[in-house]
């Protein structure tokens, strides 16, 4: 799932300056559970638009907000309302308002910080699990990301910066990944996973913008 | 000379540490090793030390061999990728540069460019094991150098750490990798490091214990909430803290204190002499009190 946080009030008014007509669009998926983009947020970025003299020509919950070719046939379905706006305000992801720059000629503005991928791990609390590095090493790691879960992204064991707490000494609230690497290893028994060197990453397994296309599974 | 043939020597190894100033004035470094480089076997030089951006270690390393010194050029993962920290190792080869430290490095949130990129595109053991095939005399990608390094390798762990056996696991694979020497992170319990020594016995490479030179009670409890793996025991604070009090009270008097010094150095060299039996030497910190390592050396009989 991708996580991100809306943008200050503020800012979005900043970015907004001088298109008094807006047309919104959330998505269904990860920006609803994120409650970024959802239905409900929708409806509030409108009423907080309305105060600072703003007028919302319609809205969309695309479903979802990173499908081009989905979002091109949704924005046809709203063609009047989005023909009447100035602009469009995107509330899912940096995919999600990158898609529908893709998608239509208005000039777009993200209403929202793309963080991270992420797990929901209850109600409104989301935990960074993968960093899509391409080079999966879950099998030697217990299936805990070294890459993600160790604040340096190490990959032969921790630094020395593991608290009394077992926490990262960069943060009091993060685990050190490490840790939690080794607990569950010697949990299974299977401390000897982390005997072996683990040799460096490649950077870029696909250098350039990561693209995928697997022949014959596409629409 | 580099630091191998005093290690292979098996005489009591002591290293000590300066730190390049945040700016362009060398001149405090350059006198604390004019004074320390005659009484010590090597001294490291720190990489952006707590990721607090100041001038460069190879720099500062090249500036102290030539007024005799034996240097170590910390190098930490944090700043540079493959590219530029193989780059620099051949770099400072050629500086005249024999030793390398290698670590990790403090992460960048920890410094004054909280902003800053953190690299880690290769991690310590990495590091090593790559400075290791630049003296076989290939890159990490196998292509041939036309001349060599030779370097003398080293690497850190935290006898402290908890658990113990995740730090010496780590401790194991540096070594397998190529480090010819271990400098450790600050031991203030003798019997802490007894007890770490004891389950590294089968590590076969010099391990010299370290010591941060304690300034105050304050300090240490600074150190003590703050630095990961590092604990100061409280008979040690409290030794400190009663130094900080009389210096605090001859002060008042007018009079000169240097209680605080006094207890510092009888510390590290009481220190010094629990470790002796235990190791091969030590690596001492003193974190901007080098002018009183002669002091502690001196104490420990050294």
């Amino acid at each position: 799932m991708t996580i991100s946080e809306p943008k200050s009030l503020e800012e979005i008014l900043g970015t907004i300056e001088g298109q008094d007509k807006l047309f919104l669009v959330g998505c269904s998926d990860c920006a609803t559970v994120v409650q970024v983009g959802g239905e409900d947020q929708l409806k509030e970025m409108a009423a907080k638009l309305a105060e600072h003299g703003k007028t919302v020509t319609g809205m969309l919950v695309a479903e979802p907000g990173c499908h081009l070719l989905g979002l091109r046939k949704e924005f046809r379905a709203h063609r009047q309302e989005i023909d009447a706006a100035d602009a469009m305000l995107i509330m899912s992801c940096g995919t999600g308002a990158q898609t529908a720059a893709q998608a239509t000629d208005k000039p777009v503005h993200a209403a929202t910080n793309t963080l991270f991928l992420g797990c929901v791990e209850r109600f409104g609390q989301f935990r960074e699990y993968c960093s899509a590095c391409g080079n999966c090493t879950l099998e030697q790691t217990g299936y805990i990301c070294s890459v993600t879960r160790c604040s340096k992204g190490l990959q032969n064991g921790p630094c020395g910066g593991t608290t009394a707490e077992g926490k990262c000494e960069i943060n009091p609230e993060t685990d050190c990944g490490w840790l939690l690497i080794y607990n569950k290893l010697k949990e299974q028994g299977n401390l000897d996973a982390l005997k072996s060197y683990a040799a460096p990453k490649e950077a870029l397994v696909h250098p350039g913008q990561r693209t995928l296309s697997r022949e014959g599974k596409e629409e | 000379m580099s630091l191998r043939p005093v290690l292979q020597s098996g005489k009591f190894v002591v290293t000590s540490e300066v730190g390049p100033p945040k700016g362009t004035n060398l001149e405090h470094v350059i006198e604390e090793s004019k004074l320390l480089g005659p009484m010590v076997d090597g001294i490291n030089v720190t990489d952006i030390q707590a990721a607090a951006m100041r001038l460069g270690s190879m720099a500062t390393c090249h500036l102290i061999k030539d007024i005799g010194c034996e240097p170590v050029l910390q190098m930490v993962c944090r700043d540079r990728n493959r590219l530029a920290l193989q780059s620099d190792l051949l770099s400072a080869w050629v500086l005249g540069i024999e030793n390398v430290l290698c670590l990790t490095g403090d992460h960048p949130t920890l410094g004054d460019h909280k902003g800053a990129k953190p690299v880690y595109d290769l991690d310590s053991v990495h590091l090593l094991k790559v400075a290791k095939g630049l003296n076989e005399g290939h890159d990490m990608m196998g292509n041939e150098l036309e001349g060599k390094p030779d370097f003398c390798l080293g690497a850190v762990v935290t006898p402290g750490g908890n658990p113990l056996d995740m730090q010496i696991m780590k401790l194991e694979k540096k070594v397998e990798a190529g480090a010819e020497f271990i400098q450790t992170q600050a031991v203030y319990d003798v019997n802490l490091f007894a007890d770490f020594m004891d389950k590294v016995s089968h590590i076969q490479v010099p391990i010299l214990a370290g010591i941060v030179l304690l300034k105050s009670a304050g300090m240490a409890r600074y150190m003590n909430n703050n630095v990961a793996g590092v604990t100061v025991p409280d008979e040690l604070i409290k030794r400190m803290a009663a130094a900080g009090e009389a210096d605090k009270a001859a002060k008042a008097e007018g009079k000169k204190g240097g209680n605080q010094v006094a207890v510092s150095v009888e510390i590290a060299a009481e220190l010094i002499n629990g470790f002796k039996p235990l190791c091969r030497g030590i690596h001492l910190m003193p974190l901007g009190w080098g002018h009183h390592v002669p002091k502690v050396l001196k104490a420990a009989g050294l």
